[in-house]
């Protein structure tokens, strides 16, 4: 029964735990909460600088050459306000929650790989903080505890416009979950494996024809983008910081350091959300990579590198080029196209694995149900129109 | 490259067990932590968070189980989805006030708890020692052919669970999946008004959030 925890896991621990092993974890863990963090301030300045030009602004150019520390002294701002907690609040969960919500940030990123396997000093270790067995789920885990944060943050501040925030959090949260799980299972079913270490090398085998995005057809990448998109709270899903309609949204009662570290959470669930995106899609760190020594480890882990840079450009760019949605036309992205399409898809993607000629069929049936949904849809549209407009007709517009 | 032996420090093993041994007492002081306060907490909020306290303790044990699967399934759905559920109901309905738990409805009903409640722990406690739980075999769906030697080769979780859940136990799982489509639908024809019109949404608790946004339209129409 001896060493169930680590028997499973990384190829670092198969020759036992011993003390260069936990350095060797310790240096990993300390090397990815620096680079997070690095990427969290870069990714600030970068944000503010490509929407200010997209809006014919200069943007931040004060701090340090091309206003590159400008989000260090943003820091170092926040840090030195006056710290308030509302008199209604509830002053321990109040406290908690910024917590809650940086948290997971932090531990999606984990299972991330970020390269190919490198051995040093003898050990043969994963450029990935971990590779449990069951990768991917833990990542679904922590996307699904990070509504904790804004929903408590939203409830202890104990005021109104924070508990709209809250409440529409939780409910984007939920239904959006269950598109982005489902386009999941289409990547697992492909690759039969949960590991995100393996999903990665089961997608390096031919440059670009055999990552996920090209393989499966592009809906499943489409639908989890869309999907990582309202889960993180980005542009042009932000209706729980809906400043036009919120005030602040959850935020609205919090100041210095916790404000702060709500807005750091938020950034590194997108920076965490880009990273998975390419490790599910794009192949991770695959891409072409000259084979001599040393490079042959730096280069992969370039191509992951520019592959986040360009998500994390395009989310910077959705921000700047879509208006925010309204409630009900979430809700109806999320419970109406989405989780259909992407459950559709499924189902055509399994029975193409499975048999030829029955996923003929399937895609007929796929059609007809898609046919039969969408009159479906209209009818109850047009119906709806009616009975709003029946009782009172005098109302033209 | 330096040479491996030098760093590998053999004298400072640590045995496997041990870790084992730790997690253990640690996840299950988390479970109990969480359990107590579940029922002391006052503040219905606070104790739904100790609940997922507890979920997470109990995800932990699972995972030293080696059930990975049913580990991350925990978070997912009941630290995920119920218990935001159940915080979401506590906000909405105004719950969140602290309970008196002086006062006694039932006359007496504090003895007959205790008493009950002594009576299942010593009950839990002989079933744990005389035998073993539940069918009397360490496993239902079939071993992990777990080989000491090759601790990697090892069957996974998920592969033996899905074939026992989609083979022996498929009558079972199939009742159980129409069993909630059952609840949703009865759901969804008790939170009907009726008379209302054509009904928004499936979920009663997206009509409330509708409401809460279609106010500030209709005014300015």
């Amino acid at each position: 029964m001896t060493g169930h925890l680590l028997a499973a896991g990384d190829p670092l621990f198969d020759h036992g735990l011993n003390f260069l092993v936990i350095l060797i974890v310790i240096i990993k863990v300390l090397v990815v909460f620096g680079a997070l963090m690095t990427a969290v301030m870069l990714m600030i300045w970068f944000e503010r600088k490509v929407i200010s030009d997209m809006q014919a602004r200069i943007g931040p150019n004060r701090a340090g050459p091309y206003g590159l520390l400008q989000s260090l002294a943003d820091g170092i701002k926040l840090f030195f306000k006056e710290d308030l907690i509302p008199d209604r609040a509830d002053r321990f969960v109040f406290k908690l929650a910024p917590y809650l919500s940086i948290l997971p940030a932090f531990l999606a990123f984990a299972i991330v790989p970020v390269g190919h396997p490198v051995t040093i000093g003898g050990h043969h270790f994963d450029l990935q903080l971990a590779d449990p067995p069951v990768g991917i789920l833990f990542l679904l885990a922590m996307s699904s505890i990070s509504v904790y944060g804004v929903m408590l943050a939203g409830w202890s501040s104990g005021s109104k416009y924070p508990l709209l925030g809250a409440v529409r959090a939780s409910a984007q949260m939920i239904s959006y979950e269950a598109a982005l799980g489902l386009s999941v299972v289409t990547v697992v079913l492909a690759s039969g494996t949960l590991s995100t270490a393996r999903l990665v090398a089961d997608q390096s085998h031919i440059f670009l024809a055999s990552w996920n995005m090209v393989r499966l057809g592009v809906v499943p990448f489409a639908i989890f983008f869309i999907a990582v998109t309202a889960e993180t709270n980005r542009p042009p899903f932000d209706m729980v910081e809906a400043d036009t309609e919120l005030v602040g949204g959850f935020v609205t009662e919090y100041s210095s350091i916790r404000f702060a570290l709500f807005f750091m959470a938020e950034f590194m669930n997108t920076i965490t959300m880009s990273a998975v995106v390419v490790t599910l899609f794009l192949g991770g760190p695959d891409g072409p990579t000259p084979h001599i020594y040393l490079l042959q480890e730096i280069v992969p882990v370039l191509w992951f590198v520019g592959k986040t840079l360009a998500f994390l450009f395009v989310a910077v760019w959705l921000r700047g080029a879509l208006p925010r949605l309204r409630y009900d036309q979430l809700m109806d992205l999320g419970w109406k196209v989405l989780i259909p399409v992407s459950l559709g898809w499924l189902l055509l993607v399994a029975s193409v694995m499975a048999w030829h000629w029955w996923a003929l069929a399937v895609l007929a049936g796929l059609v007809l149900v898609g046919v039969g949904l969408g009159r479906g849809f209209r009818v109850g549209a047009l119906r709806q129109d009616d009975a709003a407009a029946a009782p009172q007709p005098e109302v033209t517009r | 490259m330096v040479p491996g032996a030098l760093f590998h420090f053999s004298w400072l093993k640590i045995p496997a067990n041990r870790i084992d041994f730790l997690t253990f007492v640690f996840s299950a002081a988390i479970v109990l932590v969480g359990a107590v306060n579940v029922v002391r907490q006052r503040n219905p909020v606070l104790a739904a968070l100790s609940l997922v306290m507890t979920l997470f303790g109990v995800a932990v044990l699972f995972v030293e189980q080696q059930a990975n699967f049913l580990a991350a399934v925990q978070i997912i759905v009941y630290a995920g989805a119920i218990v935001v559920l159940f915080l979401f109901v506590i906000m909405f309905l105004g719950v969140d006030r602290e309970e008196s738990i002086s006062e006694e409805p039932l006359r007496g009903q504090r003895f007959w708890a205790y008493l009950l409640m002594a009576l299942t722990f010593v009950g839990l406690l002989l079933a744990g020692l005389g035998s073993r739980f539940g069918s009397g075999v360490p496993s239902v769906a079939g071993t992990l052919n777990d080989n000491p030697a090759h601790p990697r080769s090892a069957t996974p979780d998920v592969v033996v669970l899905g074939k026992s859940v989609f083979t022996t136990y498929l009558f079972a799982f199939e009742i159980t999946s129409a069993l909630l489509v059952i609840a949703v639908v009865g759901a969804v024809v008790l939170a009907r008004r009726p008379g209302a019109g054509p009904l928004a949404e499936e979920d009663d608790d997206e009509v409330e959030v509708e409401v809460e946004t279609a106010e500030p339209e209709e005014v300015s129409t």
